[in-house]
């Protein structure tokens, strides 16, 4: 069966880019709900990760230290990008603030540039190039893999905020400020661990996606919207409806491409967007699911 | 809040006439240096549309992240009116202003009714739904290819074809643009407009609708960059859907919000440092790293963005305004101020 073949196969794909998105959607809504920055510089973590961990394997270390290590450098540039540029403008107006995370964009790609040259870069897969036969439809391991790493970090998370003490104190935050804050939990210091969190996963969902769409300095501007986008269609104080509006996203995106042209992509996730934002303001799901991260 | 209240009545035009006459001269100084003349036509067109943006964002407290979609109405409707249906200049301006009001108001009326960050993304959104239009109508646009042949701007029986003479229709046309800005600003509309980026909920109470008045100046705003993006195509005569993507509408937020929110020259001022800015950085980074390729002099522009905007979150303009005013007045008034605080200082005594 021909169709069906493609369909699947083009579900494969969609889930695949939707878990890319899932994985920086929960950073926004962990950075959006903690400090109300719409942080443009969120799909270059992304980028920062997938071409330090390309140099790292080109060096010649072991694949998974290569993907630790990167992890960790973003962590720590994304804690730095909070001390350095949001938390002393953080009084700051919306359009200032937004500037602000445009401005360490440019930053981010600008040093990318310096670094890594403007040509995409490619990052071998993760376990071979041998494509899986499923029910006639051909996906590649790397699919896998990315559906797959997703889903163990979307577990961490959940554990991270459930059962720990700093998981509790930012998902506090998260749900009210102003009353975390009257627990003697500083937000100033969650929006740090925020930050930095998110660009974590940032990094891991750049070093997943680069092996099927290559890295290059520019791949975090979109990446990064479509993340948002998905957030806000789930609903922005909502980790689990992110997550379902990632996967959504990741799976128009592939129909539209699939069926129709690759031309229109962004344009049909952006009117989802707006019909979203003009019918239901607080998302999709959100009657659906309470308040939690 | 005084500092308000004199942003507000202040109609001196001295300042406002010896820039334009500089403005004037300038192109004599520089006629045969088509490089400075160029920018300067450059700093014209973003000025134009950042005008309009500065009475949205700065006036009505309203982000917009989709006006490049506008800047591009304009000159795709010039371009085509123009090249392909052989029409005058002027019908292809007006019909562009006609367009861009149109769509704005169409888009306007939901896109109001979101605040903060949601009203950013969906303009953003708005913009990168043009933007495709741009880039998927290949019958009208050219699609991806660009659009050639747009012939040069010619307004009663002139044609604009040197940048000499274009610099002088942009220059008025951008005067034209912020003297009609300032008089709204300066009027009952401005005052409004002040109060509901102060506070809408306040401003609704006391009777003024706020929805008319941010459709209205979002739909200005519009027929601002259109007009811009019309002048635009006359004046390179080669557009393509690049030049009116979303960074370009992100650059001009850019150009507002360093310039100086809540001040109608901030949008000029914005524009000519982000000029300047990038044209410095084109030519002093190279030296300094010389083996490097691309245009990574971001970094230097992304930097310095982020640190005036954390350290003047208020714009550059208002530093401008804050030091010519601190000049002047220690010219002027000297005395005066002696004088005062002498007399204050008694009056404690006593």
């Amino acid at each position: 069966m021909e169709l069906t073949s493609q369909f699947i196969q083009l579900i494969f794909s969609g889930l695949t880019i939707g878990s890319i998105y899932a994985l920086i959607a929960i950073g926004f809504v962990i950075i959006y709900n903690i400090t109300g920055l719409l942080n443009l510089a969120q799909g270059d973590f992304a980028m920062l990760g997938a071409l330090t961990c390309i140099s790292f394997v080109n060096m010649g270390f072991p694949l998974i230290i290569a993907i630790a290590v990167s992890v960790v450098i973003v962590t720590i540039i994304g804690g730095l990008f909070e001390r350095l540029a949001i938390y002393p403008a953080r009084n700051s107006s919306t359009a200032t603030l937004l500037i602000i995370t445009i401005g360490a964009a440019f930053v981010f790609r600008g040093i990318s540039i310096l670094i890594w040259g403007t040509q995409p870069l490619a990052l071998r897969p993760f376990s071979g190039n041998q494509n899986i036969n499923f029910l006639d439809a051909t996906i590649q391991p790397q699919s896998l893999w990315a559906i797959g790493i997703s889903l163990l970090s979307l577990a961490v998370l959940y554990y991270f905020f459930n059962k720990t003490y700093l998981g509790k104190a930012v998902t506090a935050c998260v749900v009210n400020r102003f009353a975390a804050r009257l627990m003697g939990i500083s937000p100033q210091k969650m929006s740090f661990w925020a930050v930095s969190i998110s660009a974590g996963l940032g990094a891991l969902a750049g070093i997943v996606i680069a092996p099927i769409s290559g890295a290059s300095y520019d791949m975090g501007i979109m990446i990064g919207l479509k993340a948002f986008i998905a957030a806000v269609i789930g609903g922005l104080s909502n980790a689990p409806a992110a997550i379902a509006g990632a996967f959504l996203i990741g799976i128009l995106e592939s129909f539209t491409e699939g069926y129709l042209s690759s031309g229109y992509k962004d344009a049909i996730s952006f009117t989802l967007l707006l019909i979203v934002l003009f019918f239901m303001p607080n998302g999709l799901f959100s009657k659906v699911s309470g308040k939690r991260v | 809040m005084d500092n308000n209240l004199t942003k507000i009545y202040n109609r001196s035009l001295k300042g406002p006439l010896i820039f334009f006459v500089v403005i004037m001269l300038l192109p004599f100084i520089f006629q045969s240096n088509n490089y400075i003349l160029s920018t300067f036509i450059m700093i014209g067109f973003y000025s134009l549309v950042t005008t309009g943006l500065t009475l949205l964002i700065g006036y009505a407290g309203q982000i917009s992240l989709g006006h490049a979609a506008f800047y591009g109405i304009g000159a795709y409707t010039s371009a085509y009116f123009t090249a392909t249906l052989q029409m005058p200049s002027w019908i292809g301006i007006l019909v562009g202003a006609i367009i861009a009001s149109l769509v704005s108001l169409i888009i306007g009326i939901p896109v109001f009714k979101l605040k903060g960050h949601y009203l950013a993304l969906a303009t953003l959104g708005f913009g990168v739904i043009i933007f495709t239009f741009f880039k998927e109508w290949k019958t009208i646009t050219g699609g991806l290819n660009g659009f050639f042949g747009i012939p040069p701007l010619s307004l009663f029986g002139i044609s604009f074809s040197t940048d000499f003479q274009f610099y002088f229709l942009i220059w008025i046309f951008v005067f034209l643009g912020i003297f009609f800005a300032r008089n709204i600003v300066q009027s009952r509309v401005g005052r409004a407009l002040m109060s509901i980026h102060g506070s809408e909920i306040a401003s609704e109470a006391i009777g003024i609708n706020i929805n008319k008045y941010k459709l209205q100046i979002f739909v200005l705003s519009a027929v601002y960059a259109s007009i811009a993006g019309s002048l635009y195509a006359h004046y390179v005569t080669f557009i393509n859907p690049q030049l009116f993507e979303m960074m370009t509408s992100i650059y001009f937020l850019i150009m507002v919000v360093i310039g100086g929110i809540g001040n109608i020259w901030g949008g000029l001022i914005g524009a000519a440092i982000y000029v300047f800015l990038g044209e410095l950085l084109k030519d002093i980074v190279p030296k300094i790293i010389p083996n490097a390729s691309g245009e990574f002099e971001i970094v230097f522009f992304g930097v310095l963005l982020v640190v005036i905007l954390i350290y003047m979150p208020n714009g550059i303009s208002k530093a401008i305004f804050h030091f010519i005013k601190r000049i002047t007045s220690s010219f002027k008034n000297k005395p005066v101020s002696a004088f005062s605080k002498k007399s204050t200082g008694s009056d404690i005594h006593d």
